[in-house]
């Protein structure tokens, strides 16, 4: 099937403003004859449920937490970019526009990434004005800072709290509109299915969390919102309740889901301690700037912090400022984390379980005092101690990398529609921005884009349409879904097996970390495609949900979204074995370069793969949309 | 070391159970766990056993989403001051000990099941004011209006609550002052909030009082617990509002 982008023509400046000039407008006073469902209420979902709602549209939105202030954005720590250019150090639009295209390692579309760069400024104003607390310097102006190795100081922040503060100013405005009637808010409620009606997203079935109530709601639209699916891997820096079923569900409904297999692998965490191990702890990136990592020269297994503080300086091995000397310990996040799996590999891991490296603080100490360490990073070293029991002052922290964001996610379009007309897709949950890896920072700004400045204007185009169209759900299509998700919940109650939903969820998560983690061959693919279908027989067979759904039974819910990503973990596997080239947080060990960097094929792999379902237990098609680069030139990165 | 614990929880079917205390025991638990892994350990057990599980809020397990709420040996969030209960660690407990967990309890915090409560009067409370009512566009450049460093960190201090409802679990009055004080302490000082100033205070402590929490009788025991040490200086700030606002007869 042919793609089509719907990317403006004209010069790259120019397009989002002349597509907001040519796409069809609904006209205010026709705007309350439309209902919009938005799902989800992290920085995409409420940004965009209050801004549709201040235009006049009837917006029903909805979340699995208790409150929407809780989705998952509200753990972000780092901050956000802009190009604000307040610094005065030579940042532009196209300079961030570039920066994300060369981060993304040139799989992402450049009209989309122009437009975020375009309006990451407007969003600094917004948050501002509604009186979120970013850092300031004396002078009472914005303070920035340099976040990630960018070259430029283009990062606002709130403390270590950037996501909370921006979550929370998209929550007020989504409390103003809920106040005044225009947002009807759906808390503990999940959503189980997307409503078609002649091809087009016309509604969704949903389960209360609390009663087990199944019900349809219709719309003239769908917008989706609801994060990403890291948590396939089990173990991730997600929040626990993070899930691809919504997405997932979508997907099976005729959405395409582009570049499944693009994870982020994020080199600063808190290792792994044991097997009660529910979920991984991020650690700043920024303090990479300060800490320098290594390992010893020569394996020395269980190696605690404390004996580490003994070893001489000749039987360390910092290995990243050995490798890369320009970039040192500030090498992108996929090389620092792929390193830091090698020379675990090579049986040169630190710490109980050998799956560690250390990250150390006394050079830093020494050179510029315990006290300006503190200033910078107290609150994390504080953090660290409380989960690992060590003093970071004293002894070196031990990190590890894990998974931490989805590059891929639904496919859309440059108006964020996806291929089903009148489903949209917003924040983490689409592929648009970010190609084969992510900046730090650039999140938050793709979300809060997305839901203030994209949406609001581009759903107008498909409204335009509709106008008088009547959407109920007494059609005939809601009693069908409904059905199905009743049958799949009473299937999942009463398999009554041996295992419980986390038994299969961390042998998932073991099979993608092995084999469709940090580094993915041609053979270990084809044993997780084999694992993962073993799994999931097993799951439909064996898995043990107790309880009813008539009440708040949250073995269920997850038991629900387990089954989803296991079905989604094979597809990211077949994504991965289909991308033979190595890319941003891709990384295949057959192409990569003499000294070991990721080794892109342009010729061949220039492109973002959109997979198609086509039913159960069926192969997927893979549908391809080509990229085309007329602003930026490809290179290879370089980082040494 | 590994420990051996025993745990009364709190388990109420849902809102019109009466509930009760059962002991669980649970054995090898490591230090190096949280402390909802220990319950997720034996909420595994439990389903094995085809038992109920222990159901509780959590989300994000980092003490940011303000989902995890529990009352551990009488103290909301558990013995250590500054953290929410998903960042206690084991390692604060020792063998043998016994833990009694319950809900957070308070009128305007219905028990939906075992150790979770209905929150949303804290949402209504924010839907009252807590906002700066500026819509989506059309915003001034954020450099625009400077703001001293000084009353930017106020701002933040006040903004940082994660409107966990701890301050109201841990009140004798079950009052919700220090949450709402917070949110209209973050706008009193901000030049963005002056526009609705008073508006804003008489409306989220109407909401508050309506929403049947406690009055504040300025114990000051919702600082002492509240994980992100809120100071009770933004309390003395919301009620100096409240008086100015009823001052200027801003109606209500
Ligand atoms: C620890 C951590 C730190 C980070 N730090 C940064 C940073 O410093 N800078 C940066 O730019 N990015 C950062 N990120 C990434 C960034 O936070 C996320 O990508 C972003 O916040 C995602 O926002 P979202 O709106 O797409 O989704 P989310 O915030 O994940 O929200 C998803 C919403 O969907 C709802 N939902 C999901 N499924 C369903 C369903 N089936 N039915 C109903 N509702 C549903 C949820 O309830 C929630 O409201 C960080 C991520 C993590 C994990
Ligand atoms: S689970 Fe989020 S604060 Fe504890």
């Amino acid at each position: 099937m042919k793609l089509d982008s719907k990317v403006p023509e004209g010069p790259i400046a120019e397009k989002w403003t002349r597509h907001k000039f040519n796409i069809k407008l609904v006209n205010p006073a026709n705007k309350r004859k439309y209902d919009i469902i938005v799902v989800g209420t992290g920085l995409g979902g409420a940004s965009a449920a209050a801004s549709l709602a201040e235009l006049g549209y009837n917006v029903k939105n909805f979340c699995y937490q208790d409150s929407p202030r809780r989705a998952h954005s509200i753990a972000a720590q780092g901050g956000i970019n802009a190009a604000k250019n307040y610094p005065n150090d030579g940042d532009s639009i196209f300079r961030l526009f570039y920066d994300t295209v060369k981060g993304g390692d040139y799989r992402s579309r450049e009209a989309n990434v122009y437009r975020l760069a375009e309006v990451s400024n407007d969003i600094i104003d917004q948050c501002v004005a509604q009186g979120v607390p970013f850092a300031r310097e004396y002078g009472g102006k914005l303070d920035n800072r340099s976040f990630g190795g960018a070259q430029v100081s283009r990062t606002f922040y709130a403390r270590g709290q950037t996501g909370q503060q921006l979550l929370l100013g998209a929550y007020s405005a989504l409390s103003r509109q809920i106040a005044t009637g225009k947002v009807e808010l759906f808390d503990r409620t999940e959503m189980l299915d997307l409503v078609l009606i002649d091809g087009e997203a016309k509604g969704i079935i949903t389960r209360d969390l609390i009663t087990g109530k199944i019900e349809s709601h219709a719309a003239h639209a769908v917008v989706l919102a609801t994060g990403g699916y890291g948590n396939v891997f089990f173990l991730s820096t997600n929040a626990m309740g993070s899930n691809g079923t919504a997405a997932w569900r979508a997907h099976k409904k005729g959405a395409f889901f582009a570049n499944p297999c693009f994870t982020q692998i994020h080199p600063t965490c808190i290792p792994v301690s044991g097997d009660h191990q529910s979920k991984l702890t991020l650690m700043s990136e920024s303090l990479r700037n300060d800490g320098r990592i290594w390992v010893p020269k020569e394996g020395k297994p269980g190696l605690t912090a404390l004996e580490a503080t003994k070893i001489p300086e000749e039987e360390r091995d910092y290995y990243l400022e050995r490798k890369y000397p320009s970039f040192g310990n500030l090498v992108p996040r996929d090389v620092a984390s792929r390193n830091a799996k090698m020379v675990c590999d090579e049986g040169r891991g630190v710490g109980a379980t050998g799956k560690a490296v250390f990250l150390d603080f006394a050079d830093a100490i020494k050179r510029l005092g315990k006290d300006v360490i503190s200033q910078r990073y107290g609150n994390l070293f504080d953090m660290y101690q409380q989960i690992q029991g060590d003093n970071p002052y004293e002894v070196p922290m031990m990190i590890y990398p894990a998974v931490h964001y989805t590059m891929g996610g639904l496919w859309v379009d440059y108006n964020l529609m996806t291929s089903i007309p009148g489903l949209y897709a917003l924040g983490e949950c689409n592929f648009s921005d970010h190609g084969a890896n992510r900046l730090g920072a650039s999140a938050l700004m793709q979300g809060l884009a997305d839901g203030y400045f994209v949406i609001p204007y581009t759903i107008g185009d498909y409204l335009a349409g509709k106008l008088n169209e009547k959407v109920s759900t007494d059609h005939e299509a809601f009693r069908e879904a409904e059905k199905e998700v009743k049958e799949r919940i009473d299937k999942l109650l009463n398999i009554n097996g041996n295992k419980t939903v986390d038994d299969f969820h961390k042998e998932l998560g073991h099979v993608m970390w092995e084999y469709v983690g940090m580094s993915r061959t041609e053979e270990g693919l084809k044993i997780a495609k084999a694992k993962i279908k073993e799994i999931r027989d097993e799951f439909w067979k064996n898995v043990k949900v107790v309880g009813t759904n008539d009440e708040l039974n949250m073995s269920l819910e997850k038991a629900n979204r387990v089954a989803d990503f296991l079905e989604l973990g094979e597809l990211m596997v077949d994504d991965a074995q289909n991308r033979k080239e190595s890319c941003g947080g891709h990384f295949r060990e057959e192409s990569q370069t003499p000294e070991g960097e990721a080794l892109r094929i342009d010729d061949q792999y220039s492109y973002v793969s959109a997979w198609q379902y086509n039913g159960e237990g069926k192969e997927e098609t893979l549908n391809k949309e080509p990229l085309m680069f007329e602003n930026v030139k490809l290179t290879q990165r370089s980082y040494k | 070391m590994n420990m051996n614990l025993k745990l009364n929880i709190w388990r109420q079917k849902n809102a019109n159970d009466k509930g009760k205390f059962v002991t669980y025991e649970v054995s090898d638990v490591s230090p190096d766990m949280s402390f909802l892994e220990m319950i997720d350990v034996l909420n595994e057990d439990l389903t094995r056993k085809g038992e109920d599980p222990v159901h509780f809020d959590h989300d994000c397990r980092e003490g940011i989403c303000g989902a995890c709420s529990m009352v551990i040996n009488g103290r909301a969030h558990g013995p250590k001051r500054g953290i929410t209960t998903c960042q206690l660690h084991m390692r604060s407990f020792k063998e043998g000990d016994s833990i009694t967990i319950e809900p957070w309890r308070a009128d305007a915090f219905p028990v939906v099941k075992d150790l979770v409560v209905d929150r949303s009067a804290f949402d209504r409370i924010i839907q009252a004011g807590g906002y700066v009512s500026v819509g989506t566009g059309g915003t001034p450049d954020a450099n625009a209006i400077p703001i001293p460093k000084k009353t930017a960190d106020i701002a933040m201090d006040a903004a940082q609550c994660i409107g966990c409802g701890a301050c109201v679990a841990t009140c004798k009055n079950a009052s919700a002052m220090l949450f709402t004080s917070a949110k209209i302490s973050q706008l009193a000082v901000l030049p963005q909030g002056q526009t609705e100033r008073y508006n804003r205070v008489e409306k989220m402590i109407m909401q508050m009082e309506e929403e049947g929490f406690g009055g504040c009788t300025n114990t000051g025991a919702c600082e002492v617990e509240c994980p992100k040490e809120i100071s009770i200086e933004h309390i003395a700030r919301a009620h100096r509002e409240f008086i100015a606002a009823k001052a200027c007869s801003h109606n209500v």
